[in-house]
């Protein structure tokens, strides 16, 4: 596998023989993934809007590649929806074009800017000012404009502390707000996807999933991934304890510096925000056993999750992702 | 390029558990460590249980604190909730739905225990088997969890005492034998101190059993799946184009291969699999818990909430079934209240027809309850408007389980198990008459109460149901029934096959379905009369006994009276008022009763009357005497 160049071939689900445990499948990945399937098409059938938010990231990847799976031979029955913070990396939005034409499904992309422009979010200042807050508005706006009444996330239980105890459909009000001590019971696998008019759930189909688990099926899929997950040459500077990219979107304070490092990231999402790793992991196989020594979550790469400790489920509340 | 194996590559298997224990057992602790010692825990997450550690004053790491998002809202007294953890060794994948013990107890350990195969039940070595041990224990069988693993936690603190772990599994033993548990494991511990969870522990030499991880990564995982009853709820219809009609879903039970005959519910339509599809590819078979996409032969109509099966192995279908429920919500059980029953892949209505009794979770007795509140559980009927495809939970976890949402708020309000069809026979039988007569609890939620009108009225409500064959005399003895109750001053109202089928039941014909439809829409119809108080006589050949027991189902005990209106075939058919049999005869008129479709007579109707030899004045003569002694009407 190369560093994810998009082709024709690599986005293919490629089952290689001997590799699945057919006919009895019974690993952990394929439960995860029938796990996913189901849950997919439970939210076609008892919604009539959905969309898939799609970050750009490994985890938005693998629910397009799940999707695909769920409805085939048709097609996703559902838009991606992207919420732009402006700050992307070039590679996200090349490898998201490139995915869109090729699985040939819809994308609807709402911006950030856009709700700035409209005064409806207020730009942070200051070193650290990150759009990943404003996102929450135009994803409730676009939530409300395109009347999505379900919404997919990527969400994995293992990344978080406020994440633990989220369900797979996750209810939220008409304002978008999350209510944590307000929950479904949800048993066995039937999900209740009943709500009021103006309400909507997000669902999490990778809910049972560790970051290790994602990469597992990535490499068994042969999936393609943005060429930002394998390490490359990159100009980073260090803040917080966080190595960061050197972007437009970054100005640097006095004192930091720029060097020029082989890294990749971890998580790919908002420029400013998304921490790198040193690494000179530069395949899957390399990635996944880079993975599995870490000794660092995924997300203590990302700064915004580090500004304070219930930060996430703070956001969470108001109806982040 | 294969991923490296050993950093838990794709061949491990998965087990889905949950732990109970009292606040203080050390479940936290417990949990911790077990991540802690498989190495599932990242730096920067040690690191942030290190600082609240300092913070708030311990010496050492708390393990207790990994877990312990929770223990915030503990301390904030707010509503604690089921967390999921995960971890893995080499071997398997583990799911932990972790349930923190509160009040909310037996609402948290439902929902955990729903998908866990195997629970840990925490014992604190100091206090020795209390009530909530065996709640827990009750719970994991009640939820069917085939492994049971019962850790007897902080040993340190009673010096590895082998006679104290003794006692308390011989205590614990003693009563699980009342419990339905396959496997039922007793392991020594001390959380904090490590010993036995992943480490043999060299202080209790005389445990010579595994470890608590060790247990966990060799019990045998699907135990508790049923691998024989092919049942696939469809989820969703696939139609990309007009040459390709699939049905996707997961098999919830049982396997299935190309070729083989399947049935179609409710429809019963028969054809054949064409394929087993995947995207990946076509498979030679399909097994429980397989998200799929199956072709058929044969063109046949599917929809979502249909279900696929074996030609010879049918679940039950119907209308009625008696299950165990567990009531999740604060709001209490209201009869009145059409709840949304949602099973497999299909959505009904469904009344709480009756309620058995509530267990006492502490004492596991049977006691009478006319509601279920936060957190009950007991055995109830319930009866659903649409009929469901159900095996006994016991059998089939699957196609044996449901949840009820409340309609008003959209929440999941129960969850059920369910034991399976009402068999009307059994009723009265067994029971006291006190529980009986829960079954005549006012219903709430109609304005004025049945009761209320009933005063002013002057007589009680009832349903009179005349069943018999076409041309029996059904009808006559109804309208001279009606007749008679309306000139003493009764509420009354006739329902009658003909006048219905002419309105409300036009779109209906004679199959066997659109007969049930006929019968279901009749019995609603009835009900609601029933309700306004009056005195509804109804006739309907109604042949099937089922159907007949629905609507039985549908009012309180002893307010049905079902008259079998009895008379040889070869009479009705001289009488042929409507000349139907003779052209049912001459085949003119398909599923005609008596002819070319089954009567089914009453097994112990309230009242027999025999047309042949008695007329229609003196039947109506020994209805009203029937409908006096059983006190709906006044003595005269
Ligand atoms: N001595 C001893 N203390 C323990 C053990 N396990 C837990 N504890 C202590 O018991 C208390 C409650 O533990 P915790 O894990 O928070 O219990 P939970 O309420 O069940 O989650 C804490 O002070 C723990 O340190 C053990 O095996 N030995």
């Amino acid at each position: 596998m190369q560093n994810g160049e998009v082709t024709a071939e690599s986005g293919e689900p490629t089952a290689r023989p001997g590799e699945r445990t057919h006919p009895h499948r019974s690993s952990h990945l394929d439960q995860l993934e029938s796990e996913a399937i189901y849950v997919m098409r439970e939210v076609a059938a008892q919604f009539e809007r959905p969309v898939l938010l799609f970050s750009g990231g490994k985890d938005s990847i693998t629910m397009v590649h799940l999707a695909r799976k769920a409805f085939w031979p048709g097609r996703i029955p559902f838009p991606l929806l992207h919420i732009d913070t402006g700050h992307n990396f070039p590679e996200a939005l090349e490898f998201r074009d490139a995915l869109v034409q090729q699985v040939g499904v819809e994308l609807i992309v709402r911006y950030v800017q856009d709700s700035i422009d409209q005064g409806r979010a207020v730009e942070e200042t200051g070193p650290n000012a990150s759009r990943n807050v404003l996102q929450i508005v135009t994803l409730l706006d676009a939530i409300r404009e395109l009347r999505v009444d379900a919404a997919f996330g990527g969400g994995r239980r293992d990344e978080e502390k406020a994440r633990a105890k989220e369900r797979f459909f996750s209810h939220r009000d008409v304002h978008g707000q999350w209510d944590p001590r307000n929950q479904r019971p949800e048993l066995w696998n039937l999900f209740n996807g009943r709500k009021n008019p103006g309400e909507h759930f997000r669902v999490f189909p990778l809910s049972n999933w560790t970051e290790l688990d994602v990469w597992h099926y990535i490499a068994r899929e042969g999936m393609a991934l943005p060429s930002l997950y394998f390490s490359h040459e990159r100009n980073v500077f260090r803040r917080g304890g966080v190595l960061l990219a050197q972007t437009d979107f970054v100005p640097l304070l006095p004192g930091e510096t720029v060097e020029r490092r082989r890294i990749r990231f971890r998580t790919v999402g908002d420029a400013t925000c998304t921490g790198a790793v040193e690494s000179e992991a530069s395949t899957l196989d390399e990635v996944i056993r880079e993975v599995a020594a870490a000794r660092v979550t995924e997300r203590g790469g990302r700064s915004d999750d580090q500004r304070s400790e219930a930060a996430m489920e703070d956001r969470k509340k108001q109806g982040y992702f | 390029m294969a991923a490296d194996r050993t950093t838990h590559g794709y061949g491990m298997d998965l087990l889905r558990l949950t732990t109970a224990g009292s606040v203080d057992d050390g479940k936290s602790t417990l949990i911790g460590r077990l991540l802690y010692d498989t190495k599932s825990i990242f730096e920067d997450q040690l690191e942030a249980v290190e600082l609240a550690s300092k913070r708030r004053g311990e010496a050492g790491v708390n393990l207790a604190l990994l877990t312990d998002g929770l223990r915030a809202e503990r301390e904030q007294n707010i509503t604690i909730d089921v967390a999921y953890r995960y971890f893995a060794t080499p071997k398997r994948k583990f799911i932990i739905a972790d349930t923190p013990g509160h009040i909310q107890y037996t609402r948290n350990m439902v929902t955990g225990a729903s998908t866990a195969e195997l629970a840990i039940v925490l014992i604190d070595a100091r206090r020795g088997v209390l009530t909530q041990s065996k709640r827990h224990g009750f719970i994991a069988s009640l939820l069917g969890i085939p492994h049971i693993v019962v850790t007897v936690n902080k040993m340190d603190l009673v010096d590895y005492d082998q006679a104290t772990f003794e006692q308390i599994a011989d205590d614990y033993r003693e009563f699980a034998a009342k419990l339905e548990v396959e496997d039922l494991t007793f392991i020594p511990i001390s959380a904090l101190q490590g010993d036995n969870v992943v480490e043999q522990s060299a202080r209790m030499p005389w445990y010579r059993g595994s470890t608590l991880l060790h247990h966990l990564e060799s019990v045998k995982v699907g135990a508790s799946r049923n691998v024989i009853d092919f049942r696939f709820p469809v989820q969703y219809v696939l139609r990309p184009h007009q040459d390709f009609r699939g049905f996707a879903g997961r098999v919830a039970s049982g396997t299935i291969r190309p070729g083989e005959e399947v049935t179609v519910l409710p429809s019963m339509q028969q054809t054949r699999i064409r394929a087993v599809q995947t995207a990946d590819g076509a498979l030679d078979e399909a097994v429980a818990q397989d998200s799929i996409v199956l072709t058929t032969e044969d063109e046949i109509d599917i929809s979502r909430g249909d279900m696929i099966v074996r030609r010879m192995n049918l679940p039950s279908v119907g209308t009625r079934f008696d299950a165990v429920l567990c009531w999740l919500n604060e709001a209490p059980l209201n009869r009145a209240t059409p709840y949304v029953l949602m099973h497999t892949t299909r959505t009904t209505r469904a009344y709480i027809e009756r309620i058995v009794y509530r267990i006492d979770v502490d004492t596991m007795h049977r006691e009478a309850a006319e509601s279920f509140a936060l957190n009950d559980i007991g055995r109830v009927e319930i009866v659903t408007t649409a009929p469901i495809f159900f095996d006994p939970y016991r059998v089939n976890q699957a196609t044996g389980s449901f949840i009820l949402v409340d309609p008003a708020t959209n929440v999941t309000v129960a969850a059920g198990m369910i034991r399976g069809e009402v068999k009307t026979a059994e009723r009265g039988g067994g029971l006291s008459a006190e529980l009986e007569r829960s079954r005549d609890i006012v219903w709430e939620g109609w304005n004025v109460p049945r009761e209320e009108r009933e005063k002013a009225h002057g007589h009680s409500a009832a349903v009179v149901w005349l069943t018999g064959l076409s041309g029996s005399g059904k009808s006559t003895i109804g309208r001279t029934l009606e007749r008679r109750l309306f000139r003493q001053g009764r509420r009354t109202m006739l329902l009658d096959g003909d006048t219905l089928r002419h309105g409300l039941n036009a779109d209906l014909g004679f199959g066997l379905q659109d007969r049930q439809e006929n019968i279901r829409r009749v019995g609603e119809v009835a009900r609601l009369f029933f309700e306004q108080g009056s005195i509804v006589v109804c006739t309907f050949v109604s042949p099937l006994r089922a159907d007949r027991a629905r609507v039985r189902g549908l009012v309180p005990e002893g307010r049905f009276v079902e008259v079998y209106v009895a008379c040889p075939i070869d009479v009705c058919k001289e009488r042929d008022p409507k000349g139907l049999y003779a052209r049912a005869e001459r085949g003119e008129i398909p599923d005609f009763t008596g002819v070319s479709s089954p009567y089914e007579e009453p097994e112990s109707p309230e009242l027999v009357v025999h047309t042949e030899h008695e007329d229609p004045e003196a039947a109506v003569d020994r209805i009203v005497a029937r409908l006096t002694d059983a006190g709906i009407l006044p003595p005269e």
